[in-house]
């Protein structure tokens, strides 16, 4: 990007100023990712500098928000804060228990996308997969479709689950899938399953198929060549695809609003619930938190690149 | 395929079958692996995913509230041609099926199914049902000495045009449209027509957020696929880091900086920009809406224009200085023809992405930058009225359905890329 010598004064003014616009935009995508980490310090209840923060005064910064994470308006204030203490806050906090339910349910969620997702990219990316671009449209469109068309017809769907089927008699035995655990992993593993596709098939494009003839011309079972030829080499795209799918069920807030009970409040409903009612900054100090863990993954996202790029250097193209 | 097909005429395998029935033997059974690799995923988003939206497609055409608890009068509307005026039996059945409504309590699920065709009929069902256990023959004068309403022809037309569980009633009534006495389709009265609004206005919106992702994309896009790999990758998390972020946490965000006691107002302030009493109103409007929307579509707008600009030889700009092009012409004619497939791609993800929003709307827009999907959610969990709520995203989806047949024959499902 740098100036030609050929440059004429008029192009190098707006040469940096494009640089400058360029940084204002990397300032607008960046800065209120980043605000949000000084001011859970915040000593005050306020959502702005204090002077006291703004002069770097330890008094204008304190833990009370994190703290707060922890305790109930419930919990005595003025115990020691022994092993009994922490064994309390592990039941009771009500974030914790969010926390707690947002990682059963990514888990899961994650696993069965993961592993469908994963067989089904194997199929896809077959130079013989029949009806390849309709049934690749079916399966990526719970990325396209509102979300609030997916949990408006998940609603019905759990509310009876077994409606379709009222001509066995069964549909009275089935009970509801609302307000429960599976009802929630199965909507978030739907709604990661386009992600696993995509970064999957995205990796399988640079997958040389005449490894795979190469292993079963040695006597190698499908199994066999599956886990010690295909897996290792897809590897990356497979952890980057549940990656993505964690994160879409850690982040997902609309279908846990419509379809599960105050049984599996998550992180995100609980969010939802303290930015509705009244924002305190207890939120702000969760949503630090939650930076913290997105550059965490985007930093394993990163290495897993760059691994798949050496992998993939390797075979021929 | 063919050369091989027709070279293979006449030839063998080795166990003495035609080579080209064994070659389509082959080719159908590695079809049919292919398949059933993908089956079981199939098989699973269809339970999960397509069921449960054609069970909200069914929704908006169906709502038994009425024909479901009140059996006779539904069997008369179906006996007796539209215009025929109600008889005994018809007072009789309407008298009978109250009676059972008010044991079985489901007056007021009647109510609310007419009350929808016409407003302020559902107290008239409740409070009859209450003296309904009094009815005796003859039942027109009954019927009316508890409520002398019922005895409106109104009423009766729009009771049979209720009593057909299926009906087109909630579609009409999401484009702000209903039926009159004769099942005459007309316009809502002018005071009532809100939908077909909402839906310009959220595609509006949706228009303009994809334009102010475009223009503050692009730079972006640019920059980063002319600097070296090294600077633009590390340049790069700057994009994706927001893109990883929690929606939620943006949205906070987006509240603590542009609220009026929060940061921006603070800070302009402080600097003497505004005054005390001035400070802006910039969140809980369409203002916030396309400000926090804006931020978090972007890295679907840069994403899309980087992979394609990536690619771009710097020497066709460069040849095109050369033959005498001033530096805008040398874009506008050479560079930016190069990246129409990203800027196609980008925004319409961007703009099929913004048509669908609900959290961020449903949090910083106020009452001013609430969207269609806001309105589903208030018809799902508030009024409750499923059948409008249905009606209204099944108008939603087929928009989004008919962007997303666009975008895969422009750009193709396949040139989906994350990060």
């Amino acid at each position: 990007m740098a100036l030609p010598v050929y440059a004429s004064p008029l192009e190098r003014i707006w040469h940096y100023t494009y640089l400058v616009i360029c940084a204002l935009i990397f300032l607008f995508l960046i800065a209120p990712i980043l605000i949000v980490i000084p001011l859970s310090f915040n000593a005050e209840p306020y959502f702005t500098f204090t002077e006291k923060m703004l002069s770097l005064d330890p008094a204008g910064y304190s833990l009370r928000w994190y703290d707060l994470l922890l305790t109930q308006p419930s919990m005595p204030t003025d115990v020691p804060r022994d092993a009994a203490w922490w064994a309390q806050v592990w039941q009771e906090s009500i974030w914790i228990r969010a926390a707690k339910n947002s990682v059963i349910i990514g888990v899961f969620s994650t696993i069965v996308a993961t592993v469908l997702g994963t067989i089904a990219a194997l199929g896809l990316s077959r130079p013989e997969m029949p009806y390849r671009r309709v049934v690749m449209a079916i399966l990526i469109s719970p990325m396209i479709v509102p979300i609030i068309i997916t949990a408006t017809g998940l609603f019905f769907f759990y509310s009876n689950p077994c409606a379709l089927l009222n001509w066995t008699g069964l549909a009275d035995q089935c009970g509801r899938l609302t307000g429960s655990y599976l009802g929630v992993v199965l909507a978030h593993a739907t709604l990661g399953i386009p992600f696993v596709i995509i970064t999957v098939t995205a990796t399988l494009i640079g997958f040389d198929q005449s490894l795979n003839r190469a292993a079963a011309s040695l006597g190698a079972p499908p199994t066999t060549t599956f886990f010690k030829v295909t897996m290792p080499l897809i590897l990356p795209g497979v952890i980057s695809g549940a990656l993505f799918a964690f994160v879409t069920s850690f982040d997902e807030v609309v279908v846990v609003l419509f379809v599960a009970a105050h049984d599996q409040q998550t992180i995100p409903r609980q969010m939802w619930n303290g930015i509705r009612e009244q924002i305190s900054p207890a939120i702000l100090a969760v949503a630090t938190i939650l930076v913290i863990i997105s550059v965490g993954m985007l930093a394993t996202l990163e290495l897993l690149r760059r691994r798949s790029e050496r992998l993939r250097g390797v075979t021929p193209a | 395929m063919a050369e091989v097909s027709a070279a293979a005429v006449g030839l063998t395998t080795a166990d003495g079958r035609p080579l080209r029935t064994a070659l389509a033997t082959a080719q159908q059974r590695a079809k049919r692996r292919a398949f059933l690799l993908v089956l079981p995923l199939l098989a699973f988003i269809v339970i999960t995913f397509i069921v449960p939206i054609g069970q909200m497609m069914h929704q908006a055409v169906y709502n038994d509230g009425f024909s479901a608890n009140m059996p006779r009068l539904s069997a008369w509307f179906a006996e007796h041609p539209v215009g025929t005026d109600p008889d005994e039996p018809a007072w009789q059945a309407l008298a009978l099926d109250l009676q059972d409504a008010a044991t079985a309590k489901t007056a007021g699920v009647v109510g609310t199914r007419v009350n929808y065709q016409m407003s302020g009929t559902r107290s008239l069902f409740t409070s009859t049902a209450r003296k309904a256990k009094d009815f005796a023959p003859p039942y027109r004068d009954a019927v009316i000495a508890a409520d002398k309403k019922w005895d409106d022809p109104e009423l009766w037309g729009t009771m049979r045009q209720v009593s057909r569980a299926y009906s087109l009633n909630f579609f009409l009534a999401a484009l702000d449209m209903t039926q009159d006495r004769q099942g005459m389709i007309v316009a809502m009265p002018e005071d009532r027509q809100i939908y077909v609004d909402l839906f310009v206005k959220t595609f509006l919106l949706a228009g303009l957020i994809t334009l102010t992702c475009f223009l503050l994309g692009f730079p972006i896009a640019h920059l980063l696929a002319t600097l070296p790999l090294r600077w633009s990758n590390l340049l790069m998390i700057l994009v994706l880091l927001p893109f990883w972020t929690s929606l939620l946490v943006r949205t906070t965000s987006w509240i603590v900086l542009l609220q009026q006691q929060g940061v921006v107002n603070s800070a302009l302030v402080a600097t003497g920009v505004i005054t005390e009493e001035g400070r802006l109103q910039m969140i809980y409007n369409q203002m916030g809406t396309i400000i926090a929307m804006t931020h978090i579509l972007l890295p679907f707008m840069i994403l899309p224009l980087y992979s394609v600009m990536r690619p771009i030889p710097p020497s066709y700009v460069r040849a095109a200085r050369s033959l005498g092009a001033t530096s805008w012409t040398a874009f506008r004619r050479i560079y930016l023809p190069q990246t129409l497939p990203g800027i196609g791609a980008g925004s319409l993800l961007v703009f099929i992405l913004a048509v669908g929003y609900y959290i961020t709307p449903a949090l910083v827009g106020g009452a001013s930058g609430q969207l269609i999907s806001n309105l589903i959610a208030f018809h799902m969990q508030d009024s409750l009225n499923w059948s409008l709520a249905s009606a209204l995203a099944a108008l939603l989806l087929g928009a989004v359905l008919v962007l997303y047949w666009l975008y895969d024959r422009l750009v193709g499902i396949d040139n989906l890329k994350l990060g």
